[in-house]
């Protein structure tokens, strides 16, 4: 993780996420996330907690119980769908794809990110959505 | 259904972690009502994981003691249960609102700020101010443009403008230019979670000399 922390807290924090990810493994949905995502999440949580400045509160929980095992369709299809996303970036013009690593290094405030960013995320968008609709079926 | 929803660069700095507390809170409480933002900010967080996978292939490697340092953490502890499937809240004001004002609508400390119209600040880190507002039904909020940009979050009551109506769960982004007059429609009065990252800028001699008092 860059975002302005040194070798050594970059270092640690990486140790603290390796762990959490250890720890967490079994509330991991790959319906909804690939790993590099989850990880991702748990990185950008661990970086905002050691920076103390801004809380960042999480919206309520939507949690599958043991009753609602991942639909295996469901999974397969959105790790293709985040593998072609990675070659999708890999692919945007050169001020666009920067544009999106400074984003998520955390050098661009909100006001600083374009309108557009020339991400096709509508696929991946509408897998995700049809996930979260098994899920809210299976827990009405 | 909820047809007001966060613009694109507001889902990537949410999931970017970059947006000031009172901006996250209002972004996390729109989320837990809209399926449709979730699953928006879930493919924001996959572009984070393309660019984390990305930087992962030419970035430094750990120092040499860091994975036996992490194996030696991970012996130490176990692993924590999936969580069991907990049922949706029917509160007025859902999570992670509920957690900061420490309860639902009847926990809150409201102060009138005049015209029946009352309000209650929730704290946050200080880029932004994050305030509840309570209008009661067919009343106006003061005329007011924005320095900095402003979101309305709608959790009880609607409210209508010049342009559109709000309803339970529909976010209003207002920015520098938006110059309007929400009415609070008939009905149920309304509830909402209003962030700015400057002050409004009242229209009205009066409430503008009250705005350094009222702390919005």
């Amino acid at each position: 993780m860059k975002s302005g922390a040194d070798h050594a807290l970059a270092e640690e924090c990486a140790q603290d996420v390796m762990v959490t990810v250890w720890k967490k493994a079994a509330q991991f949905d790959p319906a909804r996330a690939s790993v590099a995502t989850w990880i991702f999440t748990i990185a950008r949580n661990r970086r905002i907690d050691m920076m103390r400045k801004d809380r960042r509160p999480e919206p309520e929980e939507l949690t599958w119980g043991p009753e609602a095992e991942p639909d295996q369709l469901d999974v397969m299809t959105l790790q293709q769908e985040s593998e072609l996303l990675i070659s999708a970036i890999a692919n945007l013009p050169e001020k666009q794809r920067v544009m999106i690593e400074r984003a998520y290094f955390g050098d661009l405030t909100h006001s600083e990110i374009a309108d557009e960013t020339g991400l096709p995320l509508g696929t991946i968008k509408s897998r995700i959505r049809l996930a979260l609709e098994r899920l809210r079926h299976s827990l009405s | 259904m909820i047809n007001h929803h966060l613009s694109d660069k507001l889902l990537m700095a949410y999931s970017a972690g970059t947006l000031p507390e009172a901006f996250n809170l209002a972004v996390a409480t729109h989320i837990a009502m809209c399926d449709e933002c979730r699953a928006r900010l879930a493919s924001f967080d996959a572009v984070g994981g393309a660019v984390l996978e990305q930087v992962a292939q030419d970035s430094s490697a750990m120092d040499d003691t860091a994975l036996s340092a992490t194996l030696s953490r991970i012996k130490a502890q176990s692993p924590s249960e999936r969580p069991s499937a907990k049922p949706i809240s029917s509160k007025v004001l859902p999570e992670p609102l509920c957690s900061y004002v420490g309860g639902d609508v009847d926990a809150v400390k409201w102060r009138s700020v005049g015209g029946g119209v009352r309000q209650a600040v929730i704290p946050t880190s200080d880029r932004a101010t994050a305030r509840l507002l309570y209008i009661p039904a067919g009343v106006a909020v003061p005329d007011h443009g924005h320095n900095g940009m402003e979101l309305t979050l709608v959790l009880q009551g609607a409210f209508a403008d010049e342009a559109d109506c709000f309803r339970r769960g529909d976010i209003e982004i207002a920015d520098e230019g938006t110059e309007h007059q929400p009415i609070a429609q008939a009905g149920l009065d309304c509830i909402c979670l209003a962030v700015t990252d400057a002050p409004l800028k009242f229209r009205g001699f009066l409430p503008r000399l009250a705005q350094p008092f009222l702390g919005i």
